[in-house]
């Protein structure tokens, strides 16, 4: 990736003519970079993951979970949850058609819980900015996450908290049509993906870069880590507060994650911060409000709320 | 030809509309187009991932905008 970084000195210093170390040059520097590098990676990883369409239908996953006992369903929703895709207008329906299946509630609450915070577009994203180590980090913890929130929500016995005409819905028998065959229709269908994934992606991580490129100019490290650093006990909690209302993919994060590290806040801080902003957000909730009544839905929030914090306390101790 | 794109809030869904309008007009086939957003009823054609194309009554697609070429052939046979 060394090259998006000799580009955009060369943009920035050299056509631009700016003078390095400042707050404008390195915002700039950092802004040029970040958007040769990710957008490069995103559109190389959509294409190869589209041309091998390793992405699974939900469809496909409902009938996966369907009638399994507790112990096979759990782990396989929130590992499914991190490969299948789905846009979040479709988490109303993947909700309905998961209890229909006569999927547990806690099990379909994993997976609504895992699917946004780790996909593969993401992870291939977060090992070549961040490196492998933040990456295995982030997954296994959004893992347990997933998990943990699932098994909280099984225990309670929420059921009658689920809107009452989630239950009378019944789904009809479902006829998926096949995917692409041979190689010029795989090729096709990866541009076709490339095309509507990047499409739908561009703002988010634009945005991210915005923020990462301010963070890296203007913000001063001292000042950062007065209020979140080591020193402050809230800190972790106050990240996962601060995300609830934001919202971005974990792609667009990306950036703001790594300004972030280099100005040498701790690493369960920012976990805290980037699992918040992508799991928990005001978009989901109102999708979520037309299934579930509001006593279940503050328990969802509570509940992830809670093991995100724990989480980044956790990661804190050990780094 | 009866044709119906599943789908609730995004983009994607008018999307496809547009698409499938578009095409039947430019290849001169008569269809009548209407967007089902009842979340029964998606459901009842057994979709999850929307926007997903029903023609006479059969799901022909789910889970994304289809390609163009898809759509002709859709509106050819």
């Amino acid at each position: 990736m060394e090259i998006f970084t000799q580009f955009a000195d060369w943009l920035v210093y050299g056509v631009l003519g700016l003078a390095p170390a400042t707050p404008l040059s390195g915002a700039l520097q950092f802004f040029v970079e970040d958007v040769g590098k990710i957008f490069f990676l995103l559109i190389l990883v959509v294409f190869v993951i589209g041309f091998f369409r390793s992405m699974l239908a939900p469809e496909r996953v409902r009938k996966m979970l369907g009638g399994r006992n507790r112990w096979f369903s759990f782990p396989a929703a929130v590992g499914l949850g991190a490969v299948t895709p789905f846009c979040s207008c479709s988490s109303v329906p993947l909700f309905i058609g998961f209890l229909e299946a006569g999927i547990p509630l806690g099990v379909t609450m994993a997976f609504l819980i895992t699917s946004p915070m780790i996909n593969e577009i993401a992870v291939f994203l977060l090992i070549s900015t961040l490196g492998l180590e933040f990456t295995v980090v982030y997954v296994v913890t959004g893992l347990v996450v997933g998990l943990v929130g699932g098994l909280v929500i099984d225990r309670l016995r929420l059921e009658h908290w689920v809107e009452d005409y989630v239950w009378k819905i019944r789904m009809g028998e479902t006829a998926l049509p096949e995917g692409p065959h041979g190689l010029r229709d795989r090729l096709n269908y990866a541009l076709e993906q490339v095309r509507e994934i990047v499409g739908r992606l561009w703002l988010y991580i634009l945005i991210g870069i915005g923020i990462g490129a301010f963070l890296h100019g203007y913000v001063p490290a001292e000042q950062l880590m007065r209020y979140a650093g080591p020193e402050n006990p809230f800190a972790v909690p106050l990240s996962v507060l601060i995300g609830i209302p934001l919202y971005s993919n974990a792609t667009g994060m990306i950036p703001v994650v790594e300004a972030l590290l280099a100005k040498g806040l701790p690493v369960g801080t920012v976990l805290a911060l980037m699992m918040s902003v992508v799991a928990l957000s005001l978009p989901e909730m109102m999708m979520l409000k037309k299934v579930l009544k509001w006593q279940l839905l503050v328990v969802f929030i509570s509940v992830l709320a809670v093991s995100i914090t724990l989480v980044g306390y956790l990661f804190n101790a050990i780094f | 030809m009866e044709i119906k794109v599943l789908g609730g809030c995004c983009g994607n869904c008018d999307t496809v509309m547009k698409m499938v309008a578009d095409k039947a007009a430019a290849l001169g086939v008569e269809i009548s187009l209407e967007k089902v957003t009842d979340m029964a009823a998606i459901l009842g054609y057994g979709v999850m991932s929307t926007p997903g194309v029903v023609i006479d009554g059969k799901v022909v697609h789910a889970g994304g905008i289809p390609k163009p070429s898809q759509v002709e052939v859709w509106l050819k046979g």
